[in-house]
């Protein structure tokens, strides 16, 4: 009985020790000037493998995505007559809530998980601590430029997803189904704001970036420096970053389409 | 690989970015690049506004001429008064043309549709319609033919 208890507020101190942690090694990532002339190449060459490199499934999921969309709405909406609400709902959708959402979670699944490997693996090969004794802070070399480089690539990514999911979804509606094109365009720029809608679904995706990144780099740096810790630390950053980003999207959405 | 070529390729990555967003301001929100500037406002009393919601819909003849900009109560007459933005293209609307309320399909969105009257005058910056008609209410209607008036 005593053991339970205790268990419970050792995994409490845990996990609070770890947040405590996260929060510490996010402020001594980000504190302090970059240095451009060095920080640059960094940066580019984190943003080619976190940010290019994630392009292809972007897209491909974006525009399968679209067109299912389309195909369904299409099958609800022709009930009532209105297939030419098609657009809208195709773009709302798409710029509200799946752009960001399912492109935070591909990017957990396909950059997170990368990030967290790599910084996890140099930390077991003691790359980090030889950096250290080198007099290089490796939060500034290595940490810092991966993070600014989700940050900055998780935006651009979410607005491709929606952008090409409304491509598809037009391709299906109009070009399959026979949807007026006139009537799915002017539907969808008649309803949708942009800045309630679209700059929105930016805030989202700009947000979920943060998280999704913060998550993975610290999971890297503060794994056990063993193969089984690091398996367990790239499970870690999928499954919290997928958790944050639904959580977070529900308190988003409530605080932007709610009405309060 | 060379970080030149990194370089360029992270510069696309970039564009097709702000492309993306360009294409969702432009196309999806139908955002206009035009400066807000080359509309005049016109004014309309209706006794029932329906639904009409800002950024709705202004026609004539079918063709969009211009958006609703604001629906609010006149405390005085205690009827809809919604605020309509017109383009400035379309300056030399007959002052006498009445404001009709309609709906697009059997179920679709509300939108203004201006009837075109025969003044030789046309109307300017804070006008108001000379008539206007109400939104066709469906129950109401029911209801009315129901109790018999």
């Amino acid at each position: 009985m005593m053991d339970a208890i205790a268990g419970l507020g050792r995994s409490g101190l845990t996990a609070i020790g770890s947040l405590g942690r996260s929060g510490a090694f996010l402020w001594r990532t980000l504190a302090g000037v970059p240095n451009l002339r060095v920080g640059t190449p960094l940066l580019m060459r984190q943003l080619y493998s976190i940010g290019v490199l994630s392009l292809v499934i972007v897209v491909v999921s974006g525009l399968f995505i679209g067109m299912v969309l389309a195909l369904q709405g299409y099958t609800i909406l022709s009930d009532y007559g209105s297939e030419q609400a098609i657009g809208q709902m195709v773009a709302l959708t798409l710029v509200r809530e799946l752009g960001p959402v399912v492109t935070a979670l591909l990017f957990a699944g396909r950059a997170g998980s990368a990030l967290t490997a790599e910084i996890g693996l140099m930390k077991a090969t003691e790359q980090l601590s030889s950096m250290e004794m080198m007099g290089v802070d490796p939060l500034r070399r290595v940490v810092a430029p991966r993070f600014w480089a989700g940050f900055i690539s998780m935006p651009l990514l979410a607005v491709i997803f929606s952008a090409v999911g409304i491509w598809g979804g037009m391709l299906v509606g109009v070009e399959w189904l026979g949807v007026f094109e006139g009537a799915f365009w002017s539907n969808m720029q008649s309803s949708v704001s942009f800045t309630e809608d679209v700059m929105n679904g930016v805030i989202k995706s700009v947000v979920f970036g943060f998280v999704c990144t913060w998550i993975a780099v610290f999971q890297g740096y503060d794994c056990v420096p063993t193969s089984a810790g690091i398996s367990s630390a790239t499970t870690k950053t999928v499954v919290y970053s997928s958790l944050a980003v639904l959580g977070l999207d529900f308190v988003l959405t409530a605080v932007m389409f709610g009405g309060f | 690989m060379a970080q030149r070529t990194t370089e360029i390729i992270v510069g696309l990555f970039m564009i097709a970015g702000f492309a993306a967003l360009l294409f969702l301001a432009l196309h999806v929100s139908g955002l206009s690049l035009k400066p807000a500037g080359d509309t005049y406002t016109v004014y309309a009393d209706f006794n029932d506004a329906g639904s009409l919601a800002p950024r709705g819909k202004v026609s004539m003849a079918g063709v969009s001429i211009g958006r609703i900009r604001d629906v609010s109560l006149n405390p005085k007459t205690f009827q809809a008064r919604v605020a309509i933005e017109i383009d400035a293209a379309y300056s030399s609307i007959p002052a006498d043309s009445s404001a009709v309320i309609r709906t697009s399909g059997l179920l679709g969105d509300q939108y203004i549709d201006i009837s075109v009257g025969a003044d030789m005058d046309s109307l300017s910056d804070g006008d108001d319609f000379y008539d206007t008609q109400s939104a066709m209410n469906l129950e109401r209607l029911i209801t009315n033919f129901a109790s018999g008036r």
